[in-house]
């Protein structure tokens, strides 16, 4: 009986991969065990080995096919005797189109007038992420980078890659697991003038870290009277990846948000990534900035100007509409301009804010947004409670209230620890029908 | 004296041209700035009875011999990172006496202008880097500070204090482990006062021996009399002379007592009046400071000079700390971000 070998994922946020080597021919005998193939993404390389044992009958994906999706069948096991002399048809590598996870193009139309940044060219999160990095680490020799896994492994998402070839392991640094040690650490290099990047593997770990973050690096300016800043950048993944369970998948915005003396910053699109990372660097205060893992691999469009940058306190309109405002940050700008186009579908037409900041928030667009559509509904990954919707939506009860023609409305993840299967899993996080359910509700 | 940590015998130090102890005019700085301190505290005790000075006062009265020695030992831009218990080590590092007592009193002549308090004062100028109120925190910041000084390849230390009850912070293993890995100039201090709030050391670590507590990362480190300045000034210049050669931290541990409270509402029925009394007559740094200067033949009317230049800055910040107007109520909303 005949065995298929599948293309594996080789992390939660996999969808497809390339597949870079064969180390086995058609023909050769293989035990369970056996390094078969080698296959990598953006983000790491990895060796397939092979779980069940038999003749490789047929390599049905050749060397150097890319974009593979996930459990795509790559290779036949016959059993023993059957050796398939005849080569199988070879499926080239054009399989399956990664559906959900296709880049959304931002329907990009700036109301507030952005800086014009002129040609772009596409870049992928994560580049945008290291070249930020890169070129702030160019332009000031204070900026150094600290975290687990940072240098010599390039980035447990490898968003650092390439930086430790650069700049070295004096600046690039690779930190034992010791999240409250070595981030008091790169606090206290901060209050002594230098500009850390503490990059944390996931936020869920900076709660080890979190007293230095709220009690050292944010209070600090305040209770010195002003003498002593905190110039440093907290920056890693926040909420949610793909069925990594409850203790990896938390949204800190709100937690962050909550506390004066941070600016909180999140960014969605590669673009925001970039120009955003590149002002937190520069800034004189501590930021935290928030990342998303799915997001990592997708791409955009990013001006190609090497100056460029984004204010950080200032929303984003990505889509105009007249009829409701949808406010959302991070991953959900893309839930949200999905909502948007099945809302235009049904004849409302939804702007879509992106608010890049947490924290200052930027109030006046979303103001402005509302009082010209007279609805609004807030979509966050994160539990409702004392949540970001909260904040907005109790921002504009006491701004232009007279405006509302219908309540404030959230849409948030549910009010549980993220569950694993992934049937709950989806039950747990705003899909863009949420959305569209809430808006639709407003008329 | 500083004695090696038992069962330390490999990488203890050598204390080569080891000085003689303080020379006449070493003691009696060290005299003036211990009395300093001891003064200065027992007015804050003062002020804080007349409700002059609000929520946490934690004073320094006994320990002085600690922060005395240990700044005679440091340079110009060596920097100075503690606890909560931290008045006279913003004196030692020459704050003045003024903008220390009228930030307790919440003062715009404070530090801090009045922002901080007792816990939380800062002077950039003096590089001193707090007054730090979460029991442990400063330890892995000053471990940074002694980063920041190896990344700019700075010849200075930074020299980390922190209390027996804060030895058990996970974060202090944490920053040893790092000093150690990335070979930082930093000196661990110690302050051992025997109690941790109300918890003598014996019931709250079972560790017998603080000193030792570094030995895994093979952090040197020297066990060492924090009643007797001249030891502790000893000490101290070993571990500077270990972090200035390149060779990573040092951890000091400083057998010392407090003889007040943990704070003002400590009722102290943790320990007898007897142990307190026999500390106080028999191991008084001050004390032992003022012995040693007999030997050398001061003159009674230069101790009574100090004396009494001692009392006048004492009773001119307290003067100050009263008469300097409260914070103006618009600093309410200023120092929360930087510009920019």
């Amino acid at each position: 009986m005949a065995t298929q070998i599948l293309m594996p994922a080789l992390s939660p946020t996999m969808t497809e991969g390339k597949l870079s080597r064969w180390l086995k021919s058609v023909g050769d005998m293989i035990k369970a065990g056996d390094v078969i193939a080698e296959i990598e993404t953006d983000k790491a390389t990895m060796e397939v080995e092979a779980v069940d044992e038999g003749r490789l009958s047929a390599i049905l994906v050749p060397e150097g096919a890319e974009g593979v999706a996930v459990n795509t069948p790559i290779a036949v096991l016959g059993e023993e005797s059957a050796v398939a002399a005849a080569p199988a048809p070879t499926v080239a590598a054009a399989p399956v189109a990664a559906a959900s996870h296709a880049p959304v193009a931002p329907v990009a139309v700036a109301a507030a007038a952005e800086k014009e940044w002129g040609a772009t060219a596409p870049l992928s999160v994560r580049e945008a992420l290291r070249d930020a990095m890169a070129a702030e680490m160019r332009a000031d020799g204070d900026v150094f980078l600290i975290g687990e896994e940072v240098a010599q492994y390039q980035g447990a998402y490898k968003v650092s890659q390439g930086l430790l070839d650069e700049f070295g392991a004096r600046r690039v640094i690779d930190s034992p697991i010791t999240e409250h040690g070595f981030t008091g650490m790169a606090v206290g290099a901060a209050m002594n003038g230098l500009k850390p990047i503490v990059e944390f593997m996931t936020f869920n770990f900076a709660m080890q870290a979190i007293d230095q973050i709220i009690n050292s690096a944010a209070k600090t300016l305040y209770m010195s009277g002003g003498q002593m800043g905190c110039p440093i950048v907290f920056r890693g993944p926040n909420g949610a990846a793909s069925r990594v369970g409850a203790q990896h998948s938390q949204c800190y915005a709100s937690w962050y948000a909550h506390c004066p003396g941070l600016k909180v910053v999140a960014p969605w699109s590669a673009a925001d990534a970039k120009g955003l990372l590149r002002a937190a660097i520069r800034d004189p205060n501590p930021i935290i900035f928030l990342e998303n893992e799915i997001l990592y691999g997708q791409s955009f469009e990013v001006p190609t100007d090497p100056d460029f940058v984004l204010p950080i306190g200032k929303a984003k309109v990505e889509r105009e509409g007249t009829d409701v405002t949808l406010v959302a940050f991070s991953i959900m700008v893309g839930t949200a301009l999905k909502a948007a186009d099945a809302l235009a579908a049904q004849g409302i037409s939804a702007e879509v804010i992106n608010l890049r900041t947490l924290r200052p928030l930027d109030t006046e667009t979303i103001v402005r947004s509302v009082k010209k559509t007279s609805r609004i509904v807030t979509i966050e990954e994160g539990w409702p409670y004392s949540g970001i919707g909260a904040e907005v939506n109790m921002q504009i009860i006491e701004q232009c209230f007279d405006w509302l023609d219908a309540p404030p409305a959230r849409v948030h993840g549910a009010d549980v620890p993220l569950p694993y299967a992934a049937n709950l899993e989806k039950l747990a996080l705003p899909q863009p029908e949420w959305v569209v359910d809430a808006v639709r509700k407003l008329f | 004296m500083a004695q090696a940590a038992e069962g330390k015998r490999r990488g203890k130090p050598r204390l080569s041209n080891e000085p003689e102890g303080l020379g006449r005019d070493e003691l009696l700085r060290a005299y003036r700035d211990m009395l300093l301190i001891r003064r200065f505290e027992e007015k804050a005790g003062q002020l804080y009875g007349m409700g002059l000075i609000g929520g946490f006062c934690h004073l320094y009265i006994g320990q002085e011999a600690v922060v005395v020695g240990i700044q005679m030992a440091l340079g110009e831009g060596d920097q100075v990172i503690t606890s909560y218990r931290d008045h006279g080590h913003m004196l030692a590092c020459g704050m003045e006496a003024r903008g220390v007592m009228a930030e307790l009193t919440g003062r715009e002549g404070g530090y801090s202008r009045g922002k901080g308090g007792s816990m939380h004062m800062f002077s950039k100028e003096r590089n001193f880097f707090g007054g730090h109120g979460i029991v442990g925190a400063q330890v892995s910041i000053g471990t940074g500070l002694a980063f920041s000084n190896a990344y700019r390849n700075q010849d200075r230390v930074s020299v980390t204090y922190f209390g027996d009850g804060a030895s058990n912070q996970g974060q202090v293993f944490e920053s040893f482990n790092l000093a150690a890995l990335l070979k930082l100039p930093c000196i661990y201090v110690i302050e051992n006062n025997k109690y941790g709030m109300g918890t003598s050391v014996d019931r709250a670590t079972a560790s017998r021996d603080l000193s030792k507590n570094a030995a895994p990362w093979s952090i040197p480190s020297l066990q060492v009399d924090g009643m007797d300045v001249e030891a502790v000034k000893k000490a101290a210049d070993a571990a500077v002379a270990h972090c200035r050669a390149g060779k990573g931290p040092f951890l000091l541990e400083m057998k010392t007592y407090r003889y007040r409270g943990h704070s003002m509402s400590d009722p102290g029925r943790y320990r007898s009046r007897e142990e307190i009394q026999k500390m106080r007559s028999e191991r008084d740094c001050i004390e032992g400071a003022r012995a040693k200067l007999a030997a050398f033949d001061v003159d009674e009317a230069v101790i009574r000079g100090i004396d009494e230049d001692v009392k006048r800055i004492v009773q001119d910040s307290a003067d100050f700390a009263q008469t300097s107007p409260e914070p103006a109520l618009s600093e309410l909303w200023t120092d929360i971000l930087k510009e920019g």
